[in-house]
């Protein structure tokens, strides 16, 4: 037996509001073990955050630990006074937070915020700080620590930050590390070398660590054991192999299937959880989730106990899922889209699942008839958009007379088309171009040179009152809710405000249009009447996308639609992003870092690549045969939800950071953290070339072998999503 | 504003999207297809309580504001200030255009309730008079070098470039002069009224708020609903009207409560220095410097009074700024 490191006990914390108490954490319990990482999950609101700052009493003023005991080490935190508990924090445990770009002061080298901890608690001199110090930047893997100590840290790329910020929390050796979404504000390949990185120090240091996310893919692949959270409460705790394999509470089911899957039956619906976590002001009676779940009966007006359904299995629901081993939601994973998704419940009070879960496949067919016509539609379909060798550069000023002494090359020389109709998925890491194609695509942006055209016309030609008119044909959706709206302007006014520009109909029809928009987005017509900050994140992208829909645009550019979103909201919005596209006809160019939800949502899928498009082709063929190593080792790094997928991939598959786009790298751009480079790709840029119908990709050393009759060459690619092949299966 | 003969024709599209909610409800609410199940109404109830009921953006305001206790009372003190300056005279008659050598500096007493001024005036109703002009000129001030301010800031941060570079260039080059010698230089030339002290105040005044609101612009301008509604087509000067000024109001009004305090201290020092409206017009600012002038006489009914008024009124003001910011908050506001 390990030593117990921390041992909470019936913890509740309660946040002093203008006019009520809440909960945050209500009665939650945990232990950790030495060398052992125990995952929080929930979604955002549920209360991971809150009971991790309860550990460090680290609380906003408003908040209190109201009961419970946190036992560190045998030693009862909450009873300690401020004093003592600075002796406490930074030395048996320590912190790491998800923003590295904040959590780093930016005013002082980052060798002295390393050494900080050093010198609070051990009173170190500065060559002994100095040396602690280099060991640690030297252990969390930063390059060359003996240069980099004077850095500041807006010298560092983020991955390196959030380095830094392992290291100022592991100076001391803490016996606990508390990391909340150490990796969410990173990109996905940068993600997998900074969770090798914690897996590793946690080894070598046997430390126990608190991991807290929302992300059911680093819990899979990373923890020992997961506990679930719901709206403050804990609802599921067990081994991490078997919450996947058997899990029991509807919520843990639900969040698991919501979430878009690499695997994933493109032409089914997702399964989402309707509504949205409750107001912790406002708790529906029993338990929490009951409103939500699709197993409710009258019984879950009372509160369901903690119990322990299998050995060291605990679960708080009185029908519990998959009681029959082999079911549950693990079993969904491996066939996808099929309805064995969703284990019939013990009891029968509602049978019914909540979201069908699409049709079923048909004697192993891979493409579902639906899909297959859709291809098929779109093949025939004209082309909407076409991108021609488009070049955006930015100067770079700088010397005594602001001379330009350079340019970030944000898009380097892409051509793409979409078809009608067509949803076109553009992915890529932050810094690779995406979303300054995608403002050029939607005539917000000049590009440097090429052209853009929608429909056969290029519309930045366009001036004046010209362009403002046809800038309905194209509207935009945004990645942040919060950030989109006006918080000034009620959801009515919000939504007409188009229509008024455009001077589309008068004052009535332009009501009734905004009515209508929002029975077809999901909302009630009260909510003309309210101001956006009434509403929750996932209502307030579908405000965005009604918006986006008020004057029947032809092409939707989506920037990260649903990357703000938590998981189960996620997919209610995917859903209704694809309902509206077959009613309204909507072509979509979607940008995304996250490819599972472009796999989900796209028909083709284009990698780019610091500038330049690296491939390009169906979503199918993306996945399941890609032909850049880079496109492969993205795919890579994205956590799957299961342990066994996430457990046997043991290191990160994209190495180093994104080079900087000022000086991009000579050759193909990739070069410098390709596992396949070799002279040539220095040399030489690779040209696009064909791997089968509508699939290129720009490599000297491709995953596949060229197909011998597509020569695309520089030439534009217009014909993207052609006829399905005839070996597609 | 209604372009009928624009494609596509509103009668037509209205049907479409109809049609399409008939389609979409379904799937994307839930409930309504397991009409009769009990969790479907457990499904339901959320999302109708989800939506609080509307009221008034004016009512609303209203009890933001007086949930500010402290911005109640300034505002209570504000009226009766005002009540005071301008009503006050209607019921407390005094002779306020002749000087009179007999009543000089009289104490407090029953027939003169604060005394008389060294003019032989009397005290209190000289306060109310001086009160009407110090209040206009507060206001007034206020009110002008904030909406000033505010279009030449909004103008200059959300157009840019090289006409934000100039006009911003003018408001420093303004700042750099020192405005006791513009209201010297102007003493000098002309005979000093209510209207040009006005004018000139604003004039120094507006620079730091233009200043402010160009800041803030330009964070604002680069917002996603500011894109969003470029991106429908809007102009420069409707994205100002509909999104920037609305949100720039915040700042604005704090800003202009402040700008209200500065007048009125500014009057006053321009007035102790002899540089205001001459008498028999009279303002705080003019009576506390008489009162200062005899101070060592100990004739403390013609200084006291006169500086806790102003003292007063800026202290309302500024509590007032405050609760103001509460209202035009939406987010804080609670249904």
């Amino acid at each position: 037996m390990k030593q117990r490191i921390l041992d909470v006990e019936h913890l509740r914390t309660e946040f002093h509001l203008r006019s009520v108490n809440v909960a945050a954490v209500d009665d939650v319990s945990l232990t950790i073990d030495q060398g052992e990482c125990v995952g929080l999950v929930g979604e955002s609101g549920c209360g991971k955050s809150t009971t991790g700052l309860s550990i460090m009493r680290l609380l906003p003023r408003s908040g209190h630990v109201t009961s419970g005991r946190v036992l560190l080490d045998g030693r009862d935190l909450v009873p300690l006074s401020e004093a003592e508990m600075r002796q406490v924090r930074g030395r048996a445990v320590s912190m790491i937070f998800q923003d590295p770009m904040t959590s780093l002061n930016p005013t002082m080298t980052i060798g002295a915020q390393v050494a900080e901890p050093l010198v609070i608690h051990f009173g170190s001199s500065k060559k002994a700080a100095l040396d602690r110090t280099l060991e640690t930047l030297h252990l969390v893997g930063i390059p060359n620590p003996r240069e980099r100590v004077d850095d500041y840290p807006h010298q560092l790329s983020g991955g390196l930050r959030q380095r830094v910020m392992i290291a100022t929390a592991l100076a001391a050796e803490p016996k606990l590390l508390i990391a909340d979404e150490p990796t969410t504000a990173l990109d996905v390949t940068i993600q997998a070398q900074i969770l090798d990185l914690l897996d590793r120090l946690r080894e070598e240091l046997s430390m126990a660590v608190l991991l807290i996310t929302h992300d059911m893919g680093v819990i899979a692949g990373r923890t020992d054991r997961v506990m679930v959270m719901y709206a403050g409460k804990m609802v599921e705790a067990a081994t991490t192999d078997e919450l996947f394999a058997a899990t029991r509470h509807p919520y843990a089911e639900a969040l698991l299937q919501s979430i878009p899957q690499l695997t994933q039956d493109a032409s089914a619906r997702l399964p989402s959880i309707p509504g949205h976590p409750p107001d912790l002001s406002r708790l529906p009676p029993g338990c929490r989730f009951a409103p939500r779940c699709r197993y409710a009966s009258p019984a879950c007006v009372e509160e369901p106990p903690l119990e322990e359904a299998a050995a060291g299995h605990l679960v708080a629901c009185f029908h519990p899922v998959g009681v029959l081993p082999g079911s549950g939601a693990a079993a969904a994973w491996s066939a996808p889209g099929a309805p064995s998704g969703i284990p019939e419940p013990p009891l029968p009070p509602a049978t019914t699942p909540l979201e069908p879960s699409g049709a079923p496949s048909r004697d192993g067919d891979p493409m579902p008839p639906d899909a297959a016509t859709r291809r098929l539609a779109l093949a025939a379909a004209p082309v909407l958009v076409e991108v021609d060798h488009l070049v955006k550069e930015y100067p770079v000023r700088g010397g005594g007379m602001r001379r330009r002494v350079g340019s970030v090359k944000a898009v380097s020389d892409v051509s793409f088309g979409i078809r009608r109709g067509e949803t076109f998925g553009l992915v890529g890491e932050s810094g690779c171009g995406k979303s300054t194609l995608g403002r050029m695509v939607a005539a917000l942006e000049r590009p440097t040179s090429g052209t853009v055209r929608l429909g056969g016309d290029e519309l930045l030609r366009l001036r004046g009152a010209d362009l403002r008119r046809r800038r309905r044909e194209l509207q935009l959706m945004f990645q942040d809710p919060y950030a989109s709206l006006d918080p000034r302007m009620r959801v009515g006014s919000i939504l007409r405000e188009p229509l008024v520009v455009q001077g589309v109909g008068d004052r009535r029809q332009q009501w009734e249009t905004v009515a209508s928009l929002l029975d077809e987005v999901g909302l009630s017509r009260r909510a003309v009447d309210l101001y956006p900050h009434e509403f929750s994140g996932g209502q307030r992208q579908r405000i965005g996308l009604a918006r986006a829909l008020t004057l029947n645009p032809r092409l939707v550019v989506a920037d990260e639609p649903v990357s703000a979103l938590d998981v189960s909201i996620q997919s209610q919005i995917l859903n209704l992003m694809k309902a509206l596209q077959r009613n309204h006809g909507l072509t979509y160019l979607v940008i995304s870092h996250d490819l599972a939800v472009l796999r989900y949502l796209s028909d083709t899928i284009g990698v780019m690549y610091l500038g330049k498009m690296v491939e390009l082709g169906a979503a199918d063929d993306i996945y399941a045969r890609p032909a850049h190593p880079y496109t492969h080792g993205l795919i890579q790094a994205i956590p799957v939800p299961d342990p066994s997928i996430e457990k046997a991939k043991r290191s990160a598959a994209v190495r180093g950071e994104l080079p900087s786009a000022v000086n991009p790298p000579s050759g193909c751009r990739f070069r410098t953290r390709c596992p396949l480079a070799q002279e040539i790709c220095a040399e030489e840029e690779p040209p696009l070339r064909g791997f089968g119908p509508g699939h290129v990709a720009a490599c000297h050393f491709p995953l596949l072998s060229p197909s011998a009759d597509q020569q695309a060459g520089g030439a534009p690619v217009v014909s993207v999503t052609s006829e399905p092949a005839p070996g597609a299966s | 504003m209604t372009t009928h003969d624009d494609p596509p024709p509103p009668s037509q599209e209205l049907p479409a999207a109809g049609a399409a909610t008939v389609a979409t409800r379904p799937s994307s609410a839930p409930s309504p297809q397991r009409s009769g199940e009990r969790t479907a109404t457990a499904q339901g109830a959320p999302r109708d309580s989800e939506v609080a009921t509307p009221a008034s953006a004016w009512r609303l305001g209203f009890r933001t504001f007086t949930e500010n206790h402290l911005a109640t009372a300034g505002l209570v003190l504000l009226v009766l200030l005002v009540l005071f300056s301008f009503v006050g005279p209607l019921f407390y008659h005094t002779n306020q255009v002749a000087s009179s050598l007999i009543s000089q500096n009289l104490p407090p007493s029953g027939s003169h309730l604060l005394g008389t001024s060294p003019e032989g005036r009397d005290e209190l109703g000289r306060l109310m008079l001086g009160g009407q002009s110090t209040i206009e000129v507060g206001l007034g001030v206020g009110v002008l070098a904030t909406l000033f301010g505010l279009v030449y800031g909004a103008l200059s941060g959300f157009v840019g470039g090289i006409l934000d570079a100039v006009m911003m260039r003018v408001v420093d080059a303004l700042l750099s002069i020192p405005y006791l010698f513009f209201v010297v230089l102007l003493a000098a030339l002309t005979r000093p009224n209510l209207l040009l002290v006005i004018v000139v105040l604003s004039a120094v005044s507006w620079l730091s708020t233009a200043r402010l609101v160009r800041g803030e612009t330009l964070s604002l301008r680069t917002r996603d609903y500011v894109t969003a509604s470029q991106g429908f087509g809007s102009r420069a000067h409707q994205v100002i009207a509909r999104h920037i000024t609305p949100n720039l109001l915040g700042v604005v009004v704090v800003n202009g409560t402040l700008k209200v305090a500065d007048a009125i201290l500014a009057f006053a020092s321009i007035a102790y220095l002899g540089l205001g409206p001459p008498p028999p017009a009279t303002n705080w600012g003019e009576l506390l410097s008489a009162g200062i002038n005899n101070l060592f006489d100990g004739y403390w009914w013609q200084l006291w009074p006169a500086g806790l008024l102003i003292v007063v009124t800026v202290l309302a003001v500024n509590v007032i700024g405050d609760g103001l910011s509460d209202v035009v908050e939406i987010r804080l506001q609670k249904r």
